[in-house]
């Protein structure tokens, strides 16, 4: 993955729906939006003055009214993890999870290197409204220019004189199991980045043993908003059970692949329409990211972005990965590698994920060589059960869950390779982006 | 309350000695991890359970209380 932000508007500025923009709304082509920039366009920060008789935690109730879940990919509902956090004993700490280690992801690195200011409002509304004082944004090593850019902005707002409580930055270590609360927890008390066993539950006691908010960066950019145009507003676009915008990140032969932001509930065809169009036939698409699942090219006409359409497809938007395989890459090359991927991503913690991981992988190999006897499927599907839920993450489930859809999808390209061996396009097949360095979770 | 098997899969090291003495409840998987039965333990096993998880060489075999919802 490159660490240029590849954060292309749509052609012609036009949004694919009404009153969209919300986050990305004036986002720089280059560079970060300026502090001066930022307040014009979204106004001051409404942070409670004393007339206010409510107190701080009234945004925690306009939180729950707008029905903001988390985008980090579980969708867990903000408000719920706020006064969980914030009912624990002792003062919370707020974490930024911006550390975005799924390859197909763009989203929270766009956030951090062009609208730095959202993400800090956020933070720090979030920390007020639960009596936290201290914030940390962690961003992954790699993600530089986020960090300089949140530095940077920082610096601006300093002169504000309010940025209180204050907010550290840490660089978090390169990997895709430190997207896992506990294990970013665990990095940030010193540990090794690998994620821990509950209970205790981190909102209970997470950093310096102190109850911990965790949560992603676009989440905490919405609460900026919300924070300031109400909940009402902020159902004003999305569906009932799904209400307001999401960052989508798109890949795939489309004309311009980058950060959208869409509606819930949108049509796929309009986001790829936003997108310029497609420039080749998809034989399937990547939803929620590489712990997603698959759905198939010829239904995805039909396809609206939202958990409650998707569900029937078996998928979910989870981190709002979009990815369209196109007809010319092999999908079983794809997924072996991806496979591979994710089993190295284990944190080798827990038998049943590093095994199973393992093994699956290593059946889907042999059955891509054609050296693997016909009885593949059944082995596959004993493998899957022997993994899935048996981690203290949820890693091995959503590797499990991505092998399973492509089981179901690729059916036939992977009874084909099991009978005959590697096809034409197999050698070439390298749609699915990967980290170029094998990135492993790894001690602190 | 009901009472429940749970493993901290973290601290597990496939000693096996959990599925040897409740096998009633728990069985090893081909790497030698245990597979539990995740229904409420039945009040007759109860005291094999305890056993069971005092044996285990890392303290890793659980019983929890089902945790009040909300």
């Amino acid at each position: 993955m490159s660490s240029a932000p590849t954060f292309e508007a749509a052609p012609g500025g036009r949004a694919p729906v009404a009153r969209l923009p919300r986050l990305l709304d004036g986002v720089p082509a280059q560079g970060a939006m300026s502090l001066r920039t930022h307040l014009n366009t979204h106004g001051e920060l409404p942070l409670p003055g004393r007339r206010d008789r409510r107190g701080p935690d009234a945004l925690i109730d306009q939180i729950e009214q707008a029905g903001l879940s988390g985008r980090g990919g579980a969708s867990f509902p903000m408000a719920r993890k706020m006064r969980a956090v914030s009912g624990a004993r002792g003062k919370p700490i707020v974490v930024v999870n911006a550390t975005e280690g799924e390859p197909a992801s763009l989203k929270d690195r766009t956030l951090l290197e062009t609208l730095p200011h959202l993400v800090l409002d956020g933070a720090v509304l979030a920390a007020r409204a639960i009596g936290a004082e201290e914030v940390i944004l962690c961003v992954c090593e790699s993600a530089g220019a986020g960090l300089e850019r949140c530095a940077q902005a920082q610096s601006e707002r300093s002169r504000l004189g309010n940025e209180w409580p204050r907010v550290v930055l840490t660089a978090a270590p390169e990997g895709y199991i430190i997207g896992h609360e506990s294990a970013l927890v665990s990095h940030l008390n010193g540990k090794p980045a690998k994620p821990t066993f509950s209970p205790p539950m981190l909102f209970e006691r997470g950093v310096r043993r102190r109850p911990t908010l965790v949560n992603n960066a676009e989440t905490l950019a919405h609460v900026a908003l919300i924070a300031r145009h109400g909940p009402r507003w902020f159902r004003e676009l999305g569906i009932a059970g799904q209400p307001g915008s999401t960052l989508v990140t798109l890949s795939g032969p489309v004309a311009y692949p980058g950060v959208y932001e869409i509606e819930y509930g949108a049509s796929l065809t309009s986001l790829l329409e936003a997108a310029g169009g497609t420039t080749a036939a998809s034989r399937a698409a990547l939803f929620g990211g590489y712990a997603g699942g698959w759905v198939d090219g010829h239904l995805l006409s039909g396809v609206a972005l939202s958990d409650e359409h998707l569900a029937p497809h078996g998928v979910s938007l989870g981190a709002g990965v979009v990815l369209l395989l196109s007809e010319s890459a092999c999908p079983v090359a794809e997924i072996v590698r991806v496979a591979r991927w994710l089993a190295r991503q284990s944190a080798g913690q827990c038998g049943p994920c590093v095994h199973g991981l393992d093994s699956i992988a290593g059946t889907l190999e042999q059955l891509a060589d054609g050296t693997r006897d016909r009885h593949y499927s059944q082995r596959l599907a004993e493998l899957v059960a022997l993994t899935a839920k048996r981690g203290a993450c949820s890693h091995p489930d959503g590797a499990v869950r991505f092998v399973t859809s492509a089981l179901r999808v690729f059916e036939h390209e992977l009874a084909d390779h099991a009978r005959h061996g590697p096809c034409d396009a197999c050698a070439s097949s390298r749609e699915m982006p990967l980290p170029a360095r094998a990135s492993r979770a790894r001690a602190a | 309350m009901a009472e429940r098997l749970r493993v901290n899969p973290i601290a597990c090291e496939a000693h096996g000695m959990c599925a040897e003495l409740l096998p009633e409840m728990i069985s090893l998987d081909e790497w030698g991890y245990p597979i539990i039965d995740e229904h409420p333990i039945p009040p007759e096993l109860a005291e094999l359970a305890r056993r069971a998880a005092q044996a285990c060489p890392t303290f890793a075999l659980l019983i929890q209380r089902d945790r009040p919802r909300g």
